[in-house]
């Protein structure tokens, strides 16, 4: 049989996803059905001084109007920061309560004060303009870099200030620093995004009086997250009464790891109500109220000798966390971003400091990449300064940087297995044909345009995470992943996993490791997820972790089935144990033609007695059934890399950007699917293309939020991009038996920089991101580099 | 979207005795429909007019190019009469939104709602336009009075709208990123009596530009505008783009319509 692994297997869920046969939250309605609609703050920061329901209670079809002060009475728990981060001196950071519906204050334009429950969403809608809350309003905090030199937000907690944070060693760098030929230096704003999942957040609550149990559907990366806070935190419904449905769900980006106010409120209000609740966003309530991504300032220097080596780094960030600490909101700019921020060199001292700051904006959370496409980009656009300064090409600096010998002591946390980054550099550069760049660079300007060459290499933490040390950094939970695989009895297979997939294609991959493992047809293998109440506890999809934790865990329970399938086999064969050997699905006895199925096995252990000709009794000590469950906690992070090469044509005259060239050469391990690994490499750099050309978060001074829609909030598109140019190397990940690093976030992660680089080569001179026309245009003018005269 | 009443109107007679002053004629309705469902506008009464025939069509004469009120985007940019007749206004209809707008939006509904970013009001300018409503004839340059404002009255109902075929002419835009409606967008027409400018997505409301159209009565070529000065007062400043940017953009935008002709 050949093996699956590797090949380019077409995604089983594509033809229900594509032909709207996909079953969504917005999907699913109850008998009995209720809708909810949320009244939300117009104001950045205002105190609430009274919330009068009266008007819309009485309105035609309102079932309920729950406000702040029902939240507080029925001791409802608030929204929890799950990742607790020390200062610098010691000290724990410090949260702001954050409860599901405000009582006392707002903190940003969408923040929750009371939902209207009604027999149709337009009765809520209708009746939510009559629920009068009177506001004081106050000054918003809304800059990232003035947040701490702001009026306080929350009365104890002085200069919004989260956490102080540092990582490394500042004298050993400032040593570092003073033996340095040259200092380069850095000031850049990692531009606020916001997630746009294609399908907005949704949930609908059913709470059954008799069972007094919660089915709660849901848009979520990770049901058993939701489950586990909703109950234990906020004190909605024991576990056992609570099952989380994360059904088909369009895409997450990190957004929908954990609950938000609004599951919290309609599992609530069912109970309240005995009657399913519903609240499906709509697009503006998804800008206003999603968390949003990345939002730092950063200051970073990087000491290096004449000759390109380098010697130390300094990273001083301010991180926006928003109005609260949401659930990875303190992780994102502190364990994920900071080891990172040294990227993929020898770097013999370095240090992160990271100042995590409150202001009246939508709370910020993990958005692909997560931490580690900020420290790219930081450290990413200094190298390149560094070549410009010395005089030096941008892939030999980085090449005279990158460490030989695996396993590599990262110089922050990381122990890093595998990889070779030489190999990966040098196959982008002729997979891009660097050696011809000059000649087209020749041949845009004849065009009239400016062309620029840009590189990345970058590493990346992921495949989260070995539970230990992630607690040991303060994380709230374990971050180990399980499987269930469950043999049925005429042959075919079920794999319950705790991942889930919301656009991954776990459903074809998973399939496909399963299918090698246990020799039965890819066809044969359904893959569940997304029901608490079917299959193990999990942790969810984010992070690129999903394959190589979670794949790992489906392998464990695979070779347990054979294990047990051997004892059985070897039974019903009549010889020992050690006699029989298991390849492509069949149980062989050595050197003779005897043989069983896996699928016999199966029958057999359902059907422990003679059926018709079948003769099989179960060993002795044996159970019926063939199921079984792997929980596995991976011993370390897996570490993909990789090296982009972007290049640019600018137009002088109008500053438009475009991508002309983009070569993607990375190292994802093991690939069990190259169809997917490739349309997750091509998203990935649609989000990092987009960061660094578009998309771009805009409050006013007031922290109204500007790009409220798609008419202001520039989503990168299909005709926004060339062709890309992939290729991969492979050096496969020593912590888990597939070898496999994870895919899902490289493209974000190595972008923002290589597009950057490339603009920058091409004008000349520093750009912020998002680089737009008119940016650039500036640039342009600031270099005179225009065709034409200015205006 | 709060409740209303729906009519559905065979004639023109008919729609503009429906119409009040808390009512709304609807057409394509890519901008009135987006407005109610999201609160922004409500009505009373919702006067449908796609059904009345006389308001759809092209008529080509010899001087004259005349689409009916109801015409869509589509229809106009898949015309080979218009193609024909001036090319740069069936390209200009290709270019507005995206293939679903192009099939549902109006000439009529876009220049009545008269969006300072919108793409025919810059062709009514500069194409010496007469719109003819239910009660008169109006020339562009007094129809459009300012943003999302127009010399239109209250129930008054856009019948067609009449462009002079010019010996030359193109419109070149800068289109927003986000939207892709123009940041800037300037279409330049050719006549024996002179050039106009009509100049969309600078300022609040489209306009001639004038000095633009002068150096190019003189002198119709793209190095007539390299010394011409245009002034970022009065344009628009907004998060995409600066009324400094946005005056370049007037200028450069200006010459490659000029190449393009």
């Amino acid at each position: 049989m050949a093996s699956l692994v590797g090949s380019r297997v077409e995604r089983k869920e594509d033809k229900k996803l594509l032909t709207g046969r996909g079953k969504y939250t917005a999907d699913v309605t109850f008998a009995h059905q209720t809708y909810a609609y949320f009244v939300r703050s117009p104001h950045a920061r205002a105190q609430i001084k009274n919330v009068d329901t009266s008007k819309a209670e009485k309105a035609s079809g309102v079932v309920a109007v729950l406000t702040g002060k029902d939240i507080v009475n029925d001791k409802i728990g608030g929204l929890i920061a799950g990742w607790r981060i020390k200062s610098e001196d010691g000290s724990d950071m410090k949260v702001p309560a954050h409860p599901p519906l405000a009582s006392d204050s707002v903190n940003y334009v969408g923040d929750h004060v009371a939902v209207v429950i009604a027999e149709s969403l337009d009765e809520a809608r209708n009746a939510a303009e009559l629920v009068k809350v009177d506001y004081k309003i106050l000054k918003a905090v809304v800059k990232t870099d003035k947040a701490m030199n702001s009026e306080n937000i929350y009365k104890d907690i002085p200069k919004n200030l989260c956490f102080d944070w540092l990582l490394g060693d500042r004298a050993k760098t400032q040593e570092a620093f003073d033996k340095a030929d040259k200092i380069i230096k850095i000031d850049l704003i990692n531009n606020r995004l916001i997630p746009n999942a294609m399908e907005p957040r949704a949930a609908n609550a059913d709470y059954n009086p008799s069972t007094e149990e919660i089915t709660l559907y849901t848009t979520s990366q990770n049901p058993h997250l939701a489950r586990i806070i909703i109950s234990a935190f906020n004190g909605v419904a024991p576990e056992n009464k609570l099952r989380v449905i994360a059904p088909d769900v369009g895409g997450g980006f990190g957004s929908k790891i954990y609950p938000y106010a609004e599951e919290v409120v309609c599992s609530w209000a069912s109970k309240k109500i005995e009657r399913p609740v519903k609240w499906v966003g709509d697009r503006t309530e998804s800008f206003l109220s999603d968390c949003h991504g990345r939002d730092h300032v950063t200051h970073a220097e990087l000491a290096v000798k004449n000759d390109g080596t380098f010697l130390g780094f300094k990273n001083e960030t301010i991180a926006n966390l928003g109005a609260y600490a949401s659930v990875f909101g303190t992780v994102t700019p502190t364990y994920l971003f900071g080891p990172c921020a040294t990227g993929v060199y020898k770097m013999p001292a370095a240090y992160s400091n990271v100042k995590a700051v409150f202001t009246n904006t939508a709370p910020v959370d993990a958005y692909r990449g997560a931490g580690r496409p900020e420290a790219t980009y930081t450290i990413e656009t200094l190298v390149e300064k560094a070549a410009r300064e010395l005089g030096m090409d941008p892939a030999e600096i980085r090449m005279k940087n990158f460490p030989t010998e695996f396993p590599f002591q990262q110089t922050l946390v990381h122990s890093v297995d595998s990889g070779d980054y030489n190999a990966g550099l040098k196959k982008a550069m002729e997979v891009g044909d660097y050696k011809g760049f000059a000649e087209r660079k020749k041949e845009s300007e004849s065009k009239g345009k400016l062309r620029g060459v840009g590189f990345c290499s970058y590493f990346e933490a992921c495949g989260i995470a070995p539970s230990a040390v992630v607690m040991s950094l303060g994380c709230g939970i374990g971050l180990w992943e399980s499987a269930e695989v469950r043999f049925n009895p005429t042959g075919n297979v079920t794999v319950f996993t705790g991942s889930h997939s919301h656009g991954q294609g776990h459903d074809t991959t998973f399939a496909q490791i399963a299918a090698d493992r246990l020799g039965v047809p890819i066809e044969n293998i359904e893959i569940s997820h997304g029901d608490t109440d079917k299959g193990p506890f999990g942790y969810g999809t984010y992070g690129s972790r999903s394959l190589t934790v979670g794949g790992t865990a489906i392998v464990k329970a695979c070779d347990k089935i054979v294990a047990k399938g051997k004892k059985v086999a070897a039974k019903m064969l009549e010889v020992n144990e050690s006699d029989v050997e298991f390849k492509d699905g069949e149980f062989i006895v050595a050197k003779s033609n005897q043989k069983k199925t896996i699928g016999e096995v199966a029958f057999a252990c359902y059907l422990p007695g003679t059926y018709g000709e079948v003769k099989s009794p179960l060993p002795e000590g044996e159970e019926p059934g063939l199921k079984e469950t792997s929980f596995f906690d991976p011993g370390n992070f897996s570490f993909p890399a990789g090296s982009h090469i972007c290049e640019v044509e600018v137009d002088p005259d109008t500053g438009n950007t475009e991508v002309v060239k983009y070569t993607a050469v990375d190292d994802f391990g093991t690939i069990i699917n190259p169809l997917i690994v490739e349309g997750q490499v091509h998203g990935g750099l649609a989000q990092g293309i987009g960061q660094a050309l578009y998309e771009n978060c805009h409050y006013d001074d007031t922290g109204q939020l500007v790009t409220a829609s798609y008419m202001d909030y520039t989503m990168p598109r299909a005709d926004n991009f060339p062709e890309f140019n992939l290729g991969f190397t492979c050096t496969p990940a020593t912590s888990n038996p597939l070898g496999t690093k994870g895919c899902g976030e490289a493209g974000a992660i190595a972008a923002p920089p290589a597009v950057m680089n490339a603009v920058m080569n091409a004008v000349g001179t520093e750009v912020s991101m998002p680089a737009t026309a008119e940016k650039v245009w500036k640039a342009c003018q600031k270099m005179n580099k225009s065709n034409s005269k200015a205006a | 979207m709060k409740t209303f009443n729906y009519h559905s109107s065979k004639d023109v007679k008919e729609a503009t005795k429906l119409a009040s002053s808390n009512s709304a004629f609807l057409a394509g309705g890519m901008t009135t429909l987006p407005s109610m469902k999201l609160g922004l506008a409500s009505y009373k009464d919702i006067i449908d007019i796609k059904r009345i025939k006389k308001l759809s069509g092209i008529k080509v004469s010899g001087k004259t190019v005349t689409i009916g009120a109801i015409t869509k985007h589509a229809e106009v940019a898949h015309s080979k009469e218009v193609k024909k007749a001036i090319s740069s206004l069936s390209s200009l209809a290709e270019g507005i939104g995206d293939p679903q707008v192009r099939n549902k939006g109006t000439i009529g509904g876009s220049i009545a709602n008269n969006d300072p970013s919108a793409d025919y009001p810059s062709a009514c300018i500069a194409l010496n336009a007469i719109i003819h409503t239910n009660s008169r004839k109006v020339s562009a340059d007094k129809f459009f009075t300012g943003m999302f404002e127009t010399s239109l009255k209250k129930g008054e109902l856009i019948e067609a709208v009449e462009f002079q075929i010019p010996e030359k002419s193109c419109y070149q835009k800068y289109p927003n990123p986000a939207s892709r409606y123009a940041i800037v967008g300037v279409y330049v027409a050719k006549y024996k009596s002179g050039v106009n400018a009509g100049v969309t997505g600078a300022k609040s409301c489209v306009y001639n530009d004038k000095n633009i159209a002068d150096a190019l009565s003189k002198n119709f070529s793209s190095s007539a505008l390299d010394n011409i000065k245009i002034s970022s007062s009065g344009m628009n400043s907004d998060i995409h783009a600066s009324a400094e940017y946005r005056a370049n953009m007037v200028k450069i935008f200006a010459k490659k319509a000029v190449d393009a002709c």
